[in-house]
């Protein structure tokens, strides 16, 4: 059956999922550019086409906190946000993921402050990689949509009970206008039944969330967490898997494409990499020997999937979209350098920190870097792309 | 604005009084601690039906030393200074599940933090929840300092009072400035209830608990809680030192229904702040002109308390 098509702008394909997976409460404060889902979010609410609580906090530390609070009670939750918003709910992101809340958020990456832009790179969530939450990215408006309903089905999974972020690029993916296939309400019930927690808040069966960790307990605990965040990485490949039969689109937790087997791949996570799939397309018809792997699972950081992924391999070309000021290159970069340590076939490991703060990366420009690593001219460590000089 | 509520609620008497504390002996708090006593006495006047968020704080180290606690009710702690916002979300959540039919009965939500969860860091929180109109009580139990931490100074803390971020020396008289009025910047939201209450006043705090749940909205009580340890007090003279609060005037009891400012209790013949401040070692570097101040200071607080209640009572109208 034909499902219809519409032209629609991607916050608001996320809302509408959020919307299609009966998100009960959603606690949200205004940043730019994640405001289109959440002021959409609210419109539903306001009439009556969401079954929901719209929390319209006083800032992103509360969004987070009553976030956490209507989870523990019971209910489905989301909520969304960009930045400093991100970088201000830094202290309660631990916590949800501790007390094994199944939130789901989206991430509008945006840069972090300062100097203050509201313009998109990874620099918001790469300062959240060790919070504990799945953390997922999507390159455009069908995936944010699927993935935004997946990401519950995985958050609330008993085997799993984590809180997932689902990344998306600030303004290059979340305002541009694109088609996307909606599944109907009854699918969306069918893949996502009504969440059912493990445990909540409840009078009649009383229970103590979030005691002191004594130092006899504390790295157990921490233990626990973490192993349930490695555990997670089977299960978000069946509900994959499930979206996949449900509504039609195929994913997996790492991606490829360009020529089979080829010696260089470029490495990318989120929306670039539809540009750099372009410029790898050219490539190829030009018989370059290029291809590229498209990291779709962040974290848990799925190391077999992407080690297969990249076999034969000689170079790898990170596109890095943030710093690690102080360390030897970008996050992206130092997570493959420490998968590859001491492995014998190892890939090279050349590192492009690019398109930082919003700065525009045309088709054209991965080329460039393509042409530079081949002729060995792209430091091995790392190059922050149109600022240190490469020229030839 | 003044809004005239009436507030349908059992009321507790010497003979009716609730015997069953939701938090279990066994805890560790200090001998004599005002805390726990207030919020044990919150709890026998709350009953069942409750869901609690606790922030950061000596409440929530001496509950919940894991594997071990002290409630018998269900209890979340987040973080500091997010309590009112956590219990925001419950609150939030508990109503989505309520009207969905997922629960049978809206449980009542209480937060507890203390005066530096309160006053100082989490403000924004408890303001934005105020604002927004949660059906919620929100426990403010005020020991006048970061106990927990080691007796800092918080803006709660009463000129005079030495602290170990605001101590008395040869320049100094220990915390210089006055103690910010917590129950006043609640009922500046206009939220339909807000109540001082002290627990050597056991049965006007306990009426006081069910007041605040009856009333639809936020409710806030700001609860005196002697720290024998950060005060320098005997535990045994905990009590007796929230007594002298209240009928030296220095921790008026009132409450402020719909805006309207109702003192409870008004000594007849008020004690000189001198009784409530000699016992204390916190204020023991005061000297007469010092005491001298602090009644001044108490008197003028009175008198402005007094106007208000005049002011907004429906008996001058």
């Amino acid at each position: 059956m034909l499902k219809k098509r519409v032209g629609i702008e991607v916050s608001l394909a996320v809302a509408e999922a959020v919307k299609l997976a009966r998100a009960q409460v959603v606690s949200a404060y205004p940043i730019t550019p994640q405001t289109h889902i959440v002021e959409e979010l609210s419109t539903y609410v306001a009439n009556g086409e969401l079954d929901a609580e719209f929390i319209p906090v006083e800032s992103e530390h509360s969004a987070m906190s009553a976030a956490v609070g209507a989870s523990a009670a019971g209910a489905r939750v989301y909520t969304a946000t960009s930045s400093q918003g991100l970088a201000l709910m830094h202290e309660i992101l631990f916590i949800a993921s501790a007390q094994r809340l199944p939130i789901v958020m989206t991430v509008a990456n945006r840069s972090l402050s300062g100097p203050i832009s509201i313009w998109n790179d990874h620099s918001d969530i790469m300062s959240e990689r060790d919070i504990g939450w799945v953390q997922l990215f999507v390159e455009d408006g069908q995936e944010a949509t699927e993935l935004t309903i997946a990401a519950f089905k995985i958050a609330e999974d008993h085997r799993v009970l984590l809180p997932v972020a689902v990344n998306m690029d600030g303004f290059i993916l979340t305002h541009m206008i694109e088609p996307v296939v909606f599944p109907e309400q009854a699918a969306v019930d069918a893949f996502l039944p009504p969440y059912s927690p493990a445990m909540r808040l409840d009078p009649a069966k009383p229970v103590t969330m979030g005691p002191v960790g004594v130092p006899e307990v504390y790295m157990e605990a921490k233990k626990q967490c973490e192993q349930a965040l490695l555990d997670s990485k089977a299960v978000v490949k069946e509900v994959l898997g499930e979206v996949n039969t449900a509504f039609g689109r195929k994913y997996d937790l790492v991606e490829t494409n360009g020529r089979k087997k080829a010696k260089t791949l470029f490495v990318t996570m989120g929306s670039l990499g539809e540009s750099v799939w372009s410029a790898v397309d050219g490539l190829n018809e030009d018989g370059e020997d290029v291809g590229q792997v498209r990291i779709r699972l962040w974290r848990p950081f799925p190391v077999k999937e992407f080690k297969k992924a990249c076999k034969g391999a000689k170079r790898l070309i990170v596109i890095d979209r943030a710093m690690s000021p102080g360390s030897i290159c970008g996050p992206v970069a130092q997570e493959l350098k420490n998968i590859y340590y001491g492995d014998k076939d190892a890939p090279e490991i050349v590192d492009v920190v690019a398109g930082l703060g919003g700065r525009d990366v045309p088709v054209a420009d991965f080329r460039e870097m393509y042409r530079l690593a081949k002729k060995g001219k792209l430091d091995k460590t790392y190059t922050l792309w149109g600022v240190d000089s490469n020229a030839d | 604005m003044l809004t005239d509520i009436a507030i349908d609620y059992e009321k507790i008497t010497a003979k009716n009084l609730p015997k069953e504390c939701m938090i279990s002996s066994g805890h560790r708090a200090c001998q004599g601690c005002g805390e726990i006593l207030a919020m044990g006495m919150v709890t026998k006047a709350a009953g069942r039906d409750i869901v609690v968020a606790n922030a950061t704080g000596c409440m929530e180290i001496v509950t919940s030393p894991y594997p071990q606690t002290a409630w018998k009710l269900p209890w979340m702690h987040v973080a500091f200074e997010n309590t009112a916002a956590v219990g925001s979300g419950i609150e939030a959540g508990l109503k989505v599940l309520h009207r969905q039919g997922k629960i049978k009965k809206k449980p009542h939500v209480i937060c507890f933090a203390g005066d530096g969860a309160t006053a100082d860091i989490g403000l924004q929180a408890l303001s934005g929840a105020l604002e927004r109109g949660h059906d919620m009580l929100y426990v403010c139990l005020d020991n006048e300092a970061y106990m927990n931490t080691g007796i800092q100074r918080s803006s709660s803390t009463p000129w005079g009072a030495t602290t170990t971020t605001s101590p008395a020396g040869r320049q100094s008289k220990g915390q210089h400035t006055q103690k910010k009025n917590l129950p006043l910047i609640a009922a500046a939201h206009g939220i339909p209830y807000v109540a001082t209450a002290s627990p050597a006043f056991h049965l006007d705090l306990m009426n006081k608990v069910r007041k605040a749940l009856a009333v639809d909205g936020p409710a806030y009580l700001h609860v005196y809680a002697p720290c024998p340890t950060g005060w320098g007090l005997a535990g045994a003279k905990s009590v007796e030192i929230a007594r002298l609060a209240v009928n030296t005037k220095v921790f008026p009891l009132y409450e402020v229904i719909g805006g309207r400012f109702v003192i409870s209790r008004k000594p007849a013949k008020p004690l000189p702040v001198l009784d409530y401040l000699k016992p204390q070692r916190r204020f023991r570097h005061l000297g007469e002109n010092d005491v001298a101040a602090i009644q001044r200071s108490v008197d003028a607080a009175w008198d402005y308390l007094e106007r208000l209640a005049k002011a907004t009572g429906k008996d001058e109208e």
